[in-house]
């Protein structure tokens, strides 16, 4: 009993972290069709901002999260608008090849600026204990959970409750409709490719203490975002969601239970599950 | 486009072998660039002939490679036959694979491809007993070719061999891509209602594609396992299956001999400049790939 709660609540808290960095993707995805591997890029950038703020100006932890989130975000507007936005409705091949370039440049700037070997956030002192919550749960972590869930929360609200937000359904729904009508979508996607990577940001640095910034970060984390945002279907909030939640749990589940088979399983899923919903499971056709 | 006897069809083969004489010393990476010209090879065929953009080819070079590998290690070391074997499991691999995989397209397409791969990666990297994990397949033991030549320590038989498979495999593919069978492929990859229209099997020909892509992948694979006597795990990489699609690239897709332009510059520019600094390497690699896509998608403003 003890072990299946811990399973969850670790499952959960990696799982709140995956949802965090790939939220971002499935919009931009579900909006512009770009399908863009250098994501996690930016939650890298986001992780290493993180830590170098934290360094650097000793400022709390919080505002150097905030902190890195903001950069992030203002640094991906003049990336889409130089970049990205000339290969809207290019073909597959060449965003694929475009974004493979990013991580590739990425990978060296970190190498270069960073050094190779994998680097810690250091976590205030008043997070480092354990919670007892019948198990032993450490308590950060129970704030990435808590983090998730509240951003999640306050996304949904964002994207059902707001103008904003129905501009932005709107536009996945039928792009050149929402365009007939007056809605600008090519701001709409700078607005939300920049939310999307700053959350990607908060992402990498709130869980650079699970999973400690590197240079091969990108391609590491690139599969399970992926993952992710793949079988959760395109242009939705709660898919990703559901599918991180699912991809978590089960991934700690078999690191626990058959370490032997490694993240075989989930990889087997995830065909089964794209074979049977080409869309994902919450996707629509 | 005629088929004709081209400049291009004879120039990379008499350099190879002019090669062996003037660079009698760098003879692997000689071995090295030919197979990696027969897997662009097969993926020219996939992505520049049938138009399927995949991001796990290196599943089936990788299984190609294992096939050779532990067949030589389990006793049966006859180059040869480790070959064939290795043709044929790739090559029916290919086929279940595309089966499957090409009723779909876009994001989910480009997911399966690198799911299968991501699978048989940790697959082999977990089931050590068989592979050797991620310490390599130790232990082969390849017999002389055709029974008479040893494989040397300079590589001198292994470029051979390697150069003799990848001229058979240029031959298959260029007989292909001229035939009835690759024309009706370049349709469908133009347009591939239209070609439904016309009473092309539309997907029956892209499974067949798929299969003998994957086919000669393996071949390569497994040339590369027999000439250097290891298969290491990064025969089943991302990094592999994204370095032959940027060769692939920089050589021009849908050519031919895209991949005698493409594998011989990235490998020796790999050689040179990884060797130097591999984060300069890695960050011009990058500013050349978004270099490219930028070029080719450019549009006046």
């Amino acid at each position: 009993m003890e072990t299946l709660a811990g399973i969850l609540l670790n499952g959960v808290a990696s799982a709140m972290i995956l949802y965090i960095i790939a939220v971002g993707l499935s919009v931009t995805l579900g909006l512009m069709k770009f399908v863009n591997l250098a994501h996690c890029v930016f939650a890298m950038a986001g992780g290493y901002a993180a830590i170098w703020l934290l360094q650097k100006t000793g400022m709390p932890f919080a505002l150097a999260l905030a902190a890195a989130a903001i950069l992030v975000a203002l640094l991906s507007v003049p990336v889409e608008r130089l970049l990205y936005s000339r290969l809207y409705g290019a073909g597959d091949l060449d965003q694929v090849l475009f974004t493979i370039g990013v991580i590739f440049v990425s990978i060296a700037l970190a190498r270069y600026f960073f050094g190779p070997s994998p680097v810690n956030i250091a976590i205030p002192d008043a997070l480092r204990g354990q919670v007892d919550l019948g198990v032993q749960f450490p308590a950060y972590r129970l704030l990435v959970l808590a983090a998730g869930f509240m951003l999640f929360a306050f996304m949904w609200l964002a994207v059902e409750k707001t103008a904003l937000g129905a501009r932005l359904r709107a536009a996945v729904d039928n792009r050149r409709i929402a365009e007939a009508i007056g809605v600008r979508t090519d701001r709409l996607f700078t607005l939300t490719f920049a939310l999307g990577c700053g959350l990607a940001a908060l992402g990498g640095a709130l869980g650079a203490e699970i999973l400690p910034m590197r240079p091969t970060y990108p391609i590491e984390q690139l599969n399970y975002v992926l993952i992710v945002v793949s079988v959760g279907g395109l242009g939705t909030l709660h898919g990703p969601f559901i599918a991180a939640l699912v991809l978590g749990i089960a991934d700690t589940a078999c690191k626990y239970y058959v370490p032997e088979f490694g993240a075989f399983f989930i990889f087997a899923a995830m065909i089964a599950i794209l074979l049977w919903r080409p869309n994902g499971l919450f996707g629509r056709a | 486009m005629s088929h004709r006897l081209r400049v291009m069809d004879v120039a990379p083969w008499a350099a190879a072998v002019l090669a062996l004489f003037v660079f009698p010393r760098h003879l692997q990476l000689g071995t090295q660039i030919l197979v990696m010209v027969l897997f662009v090879l097969s993926i020219d065929l996939l992505l520049g002939y049938a138009g399927i953009i995949s991001l796990g080819h290196a599943a089936f070079f990788g299984l190609g490679a294992y096939c050779a590998g532990i067949l030589s290690v389990r006793g049966i070391g006859d180059p040869l036959v480790g070959l064939a074997a290795a043709g044929a499991l790739s090559g029916l691999a290919g086929l279940l694979c595309g089966l499957v995989v090409l009723r779909t397209r876009g994001l989910t397409l480009l997911m399966l491809t690198l799911g299968i791969l991501l699978m048989l990666e940790e697959a082999a990297n977990r089931a050590a007993w068989l592979t050797g994990g991620a310490d390599g397949l130790q232990g082969m033991q390849v017999a002389p070719l055709l029974g008479l030549y040893e494989w040397d320590m300079f590589g001198r038989t292994a470029y051979l061999y390697s150069l003799a498979v990848a001229f058979i495999g240029f031959v298959f593919v260029r007989t292909l891509v001229h035939s009835p069978f690759g024309r009706s492929l370049a349709g469908i990859r133009e347009n591939a209602v239209r070609m439904e229209a016309i009473g092309a099997p539309v997907r029956r020909r892209l499974v067949a594609a798929y299969g003998l892509a994957a086919m000669l992948a393996g071949i390569a694979g497994a040339v590369n396992a027999q000439a250097f006597q290891f298969v290491a795990l990064n025969v089943l990489s991302f990094e592999l299956s994204g370095a032959a699609l940027i060769m692939l690239i920089l050589g021009g897709a849908g050519r031919l001999y895209g991949a005698f332009i493409g594998a011989p510059l990235y490998m020796i520019a790999s050689d040179t400049f990884a060797k130097l600094d591999p984060t300069y390497w890695l960050f011009w690699l990058g500013m050349l790939l978004i270099g490219i896509v930028m070029f080719r998608n450019r549009r006046a403003r």
